[in-house]
């Protein structure tokens, strides 16, 4: 029985991803194990980018590993050597990097802070991010430094953000997904047990695709929490909190923890909202015009988004199933034309070579659909309930605002505590006001960033289909002359 | 006598029944005549074992009428088998009814005059290179199709009717072309008789379609679905190829059951429909492999070879079932990947209606529109999976499983060498198909995926340019 969990084993992600190939994809043989004394050393200081050294050996596919091996060697360097496994990871790559950045179109690489996760490894449940930073703000000791950051202290920074009064007419940007490995882990698991009853081809193309599916999800969960980074540094006025300076620099851990009793609390919290939105959609109308149509957008486009989303990440898994049985049919191919004697035998092995690289192909269109698609919707999703969220912030405070107004009148009224009725009524119209201008602008941008950010995905989606539709064509058109000549 | 002839077209059928040829008749005369001896037409099942222990000449003394023509016909219907083979008694008389002697023509030849055996051979040299084309070709110039599936009668006595149109220019058939209304059980019936003749002797009947209790059911109670039209349109196609396979082999084509089943416009009812199908084969396989176990065998060499051809029936057999497994599931994404196409277009359109962006709102409209086509196209792509690879996949799966049942047979069965020699041919004519057949669907399969990718361009090329207008 082969044992093999995917979690057990630590994958490295290594950037810089603009660079190329330079990242890692599992062999064959399964991903590379990470350098030594990861829980120690490296969070405690700042490596820089491990250097090129020994890749690791290489080991027979299907071989018993030692749960959390830890090799004694610096730290594979994720070179093409590693590509070997995938022949066609560069573009895979460059174009899912484009994805990433095409999210965040606008966001211009600031030589005042630029903020980027330069690594990342996957430990059994958790996962680690290198969160490497380059300033020249004198706020930071250094220029370049490099923390270690989990996904929680990327979900404290997101919080401290939004609990934060100042940032109220903010858009918060949207806090990154937990990383998310259970299905692929269960895939992982699954095919190990099913090991007895597929042939050896087959089974190492499974085991292939299932790698490449658990880096993909992988390398998406290292890019949304590098645009949250990346969006914050872009902001004008969040790159200046000190909680985000601490986050980056930093070099100890956090410490975060006592997450169940602030999960509990920020779901408290998302209950109050979510009843306060009722209270204010049906409430108080907007006197201004230009939050009122946005209020109403918002609402509906946040729930097409969502429903898009869905529709979209389900059409994209139907599209990789799909892709996924032309791959056992091509072994099922493969296995006739083998044993078979006629000559029948060299049209099937050239059908089910076909078949393969046809699959290649529809897994690249699904995975581009997903990218260009599926994470696009998603994370308009994302930045579309934080808008909405800030329209609650600017309602409640509108609120605040009034009712303050009747409380001064009412003060004015009994000739009591007028002084300091109009004190908080002060305090509100100028929260209010400060809210509402800075809201407007958010909102205005964020509109530009969206329909860039869609005409972007949309065009390159339309391009990749383009692209595959072609190669696919191509090959199809080869194997039919192929074939035709020879019958 | 050979020389007056000009060789008739191949698979130029006579009437096949000796009580036909009492009439007296014209061979070349319409089904009528074929008809009123039809009824008699399961005898000449039980002949065969018959004639295989009978000695050639003593055959029914009626069918003597020996027409020149049917000398011809022998021959080219003989074609495949080889002239050496030992005088096999003529199963059923001299007859020109190759179609119901499983054996070779030389046998039929046999008994006949020898003068006939005379003008045999030149027989077959004058039209030996068309007939050898043409049987190697396998192709008889004979077309079937069936169509027009319509629900007679209501409730639980309702069946679908099927028109089987037939068009070909045979001179064994009084028309060139012309149709009949056949329901399910008329074709179960023909596979049960033309398998009760040929089976045992060696000869690949095609297996007929499945019966399916709940597909017709559903018909039958009216319901008016896209599965219960699906069910039709599958045993529709299902029933084409059926009769396609069933013509394409040349002995087959000459059962006056089969003339009679394609031609006739009242057949008698099938009673004993116990399809014979792939699953029913199955059940013979075994009762024979029961009875071969008990009987002691004597190895020799031919046995080797039927073990080698079993051991590959086998193994073809299992892989077929592998990709035919496969292909279901393809077809079953497919269509999941088509439903959820359509749903993602819907919802993009409603995106676009709500995003105040004229621009952008108006490339996810076309974007929506774009995916309603994908997804029609992927529709169109599940069926052409299902009907051109998986059903051809399952017709060969049952092919193969009547081909295992014929190696067993031979099995047991005395004349051993005769029937190996004729399951030999079999096979071989079996493979050759296969092989054909294969190719054929293979290929169209292949064309129907690049008209999708070739449209598939089309429509995302014309994409490009509203997702560049964003501004």
């Amino acid at each position: 029985m082969w044992v093999w969990a995917f979690g057990a084993f630590p994958t490295r992600v290594l950037r810089p991803w603009a660079e190329g190939p330079a990242f890692l994809f599992p062999t064959a043989h399964g991903p590379r194990p990470s350098a030594p004394g990861r829980g120690g050393a490296g969070c405690s200081e700042a490596p820089p980018p491990p250097a090129a050294t020994s890749p690791a050996p290489p080991a027979a596919a299907g071989s018993l590993r030692p749960r959390g091996a830890v090799r004694a060697c610096a730290g594979p360097r994720l070179g093409a050597a590693m590509m070997e496994g995938l022949d066609d990871g560069p573009d895979f790559l460059s174009e899912e990097d484009r994805g990433l950045k095409a999210i965040n179109v606008d966001l211009q690489s600031d030589a005042a802070l630029q903020v980027d996760i330069s690594d990342a490894l996957s430990e059994r449940d958790k996962v680690k991010f290198t969160v490497h930073t380059k300033s020249s703000l004198p706020n930071f000791k250094q220029n370049e430094f490099s923390v270690v950051r989990q996904h929680e202290e990327f979900i404290w920074l997101h919080d401290s953000f939004v609990e934060n009064e100042d940032y109220a007419g903010y858009i918060i940007p949207p806090a990154p997904p937990r990383p998310d490995f259970d299905a692929s882990r269960e895939k992982l698991q699954k095919l190990g047990e099913g090991e007895g009853s597929m042939t050896k081809e087959e089974f190492t193309k499974m085991k292939q695709e299932l790698e490449a599916e658990y880096l993909a999800i992988f390398k998406k969960t290292v890019a949304m929490h590098e645009v949250f980074l990346c969006r914050v540094a872009a902001h004008p006025i969040l790159r200046k909190d000190l909680n985000f300076h601490v986050f980056l620099e930093y070099n100890q851990d956090l410490s975060v923890r006592g997450k169940n009793k602030k999960e509990k609390l920020e779901d408290f919290f998302k209950n109050m909202v979510k009843s306060a939105d009722g209270v204010i959609v049906s409430g108080v109308k907007d006197v201004d015009d230009f939050f009122e149509h946005e209020r109403t957008f918002l609402l509906e486009y946040h729930n097409r988004v969502k429903d898009a989303s869905a529709k979209s990440d389900r059409m994209t898994r139907s599209h990789k199933s799909a892709a996924d049985d032309y791959n056992r049919i091509g072994s099922s191919l493969y296995a006739l034309g083998t044993q078979d004697s006629t000559d029948i035998c060299k049209f099937f092995l050239k059908v089910s070579e076909l078949f393969d690289k046809t699959r290649k192909i529809e897994a690249r269109v699904s995975a581009d659909e997903d990218l260009k698609l599926s994470d696009l919707l998603k994370y308009y999703l994302r930045e579309s309930q934080a808008a909405k969220d800030l329209l609650y912030r600017r309602s409640r405070s509108l609120v605040d605002y009034e009712n303050a107004n009747k409380a001064l009148d009412k003060a004015r009224a009994k000739n009591k505590d007028v002084l300091q009725a109009e004190t908080s009524q002060q305090l509100c119209c100028q929260k209010f006001e400060k809210i509402s201008e800075s809201a407007k602008q958010e909102l205005i941008d964020f509109k530009t960033r969206r329909v860039a950010a869609f005409r972007k995905n949309l065009v390159e989606l339309a391009e990749l289909e383009l692209k595959h539709a072609k190669g696919n064509l191509q090959l199809l058109q080869n194997c039919l002359a192929v074939l035709n000549g020879d019958t | 006598m050979a020389a007056e002839r000009e060789p008739p077209p191949l698979g130029d059928g006579k009437p096949t029944d000796f009580e036909e040829l009492e009439d007296g008749e014209d061979l070349f005369t319409s089904t009528v005549s074929t008809l009123e001896s039809s009824p008699s037409s399961p005898e000449p099942a039980s002949l065969p074992a018959e004639d295989v222990s009978t000695n050639s000449n003593g055959r029914k003394p009626a069918e003597v009428v020996l027409d020149d023509d049917r000398e011809d016909l022998f021959a080219e219907a003989t074609e495949e088998v080889s002239l050496d083979s030992p005088e096999r008694e003529p199963i059923l008389s001299s007859e020109p009814s190759p179609a119901v002697t499983p054996v070779t023509p030389t046998t039929l030849i046999a008994p006949r005059m020898e003068s006939k055996s005379i003008s045999a051979p030149v027989i077959f040299d004058r039209s030996r290179e068309e007939i050898e084309e043409e049987a190697n070709g396998d192709v008889f110039d004979i077309e079937i199709g069936v169509s027009d599936p319509e629900k007679v009668g209501d409730g639980m006595n309702a069946y679908m009717a099927y028109r089987v149109t037939t068009k070909t220019s045979l001179s064994m058939f009084s028309k060139s072309e012309f149709s009949v209304k056949r329901r399910f059980s008329d074709f179960l019936g023909l596979h049960s008789k033309l398998a009760s003749k040929y089976l045992h002797v060696g000869y690949i009947v095609p297996p007929a379609p499945e019966k399916s209790i709940v597909g017709m059911t559903k018909v039958k109670v009216g319901k008016e679905d896209s599965s219960s039209t699906e069910f039709v349109e599958k045993r529709r196609a299902a029933l084409e190829r059926y009769l396609q396979r069933t013509v394409k082999h040349p002995t087959l084509l000459q059962d006056p059951d089969l003339r009679q089943f394609l031609e006739s416009s009242e057949l008698p009812r099938a009673v004993n429909t116990q399809a014979l199908s792939g699953a029913g084969i199955l059940r013979m396989v075994n009762k024979a492999a029961d009875a071969v176990n008990k009987m002691t065998i004597k190895m020799n060499e031919s046995d080797a070879w039927f073990e080698e051809k079993q051991q590959q029936f086998e193994n073809l057999d299992q892989q077929l079932r592998k990709l035919h497994a496969s292909v279901e599931a393809l077809v079953c994404h497919r269509k999941e990947l088509s439903a959820n196409t359509a749903a993602f277009a819907k919802s993009a359109a409603m995106l676009g209606n709500s995003e105040d962006h004229t621009a952008l709102s108006r490339a996810l409209s076309q974007l929506a529109e774009v995916e309603e086509k994908i997804d029609q196209l992927h529709q169109e792509q599940a069926f052409a999976d299902f009907y051109m690879f998986s059903e051809l996949l399952s017709d060969y799966i049952r092919l193969i499983a009547a081909v295992k049942w014929e190696a067993k047979v031979q099995q047991g069965e005395r004349d051993f060498e005769q029937i190996s020699k004729t399951i030999r041919k079999e096979v071989g004519r079996f493979e050759a198909k296969r092989v054909k057949d294969f190719k054929t669907v293979i290929i169209k399969y292949l064309e129907s995926l690049v008209q999708t990718q070739q449209q598939l361009i089309k429509y995302w090329e014309a994409f490009l340019p509203e997702a560049k207008a964003i501004a």
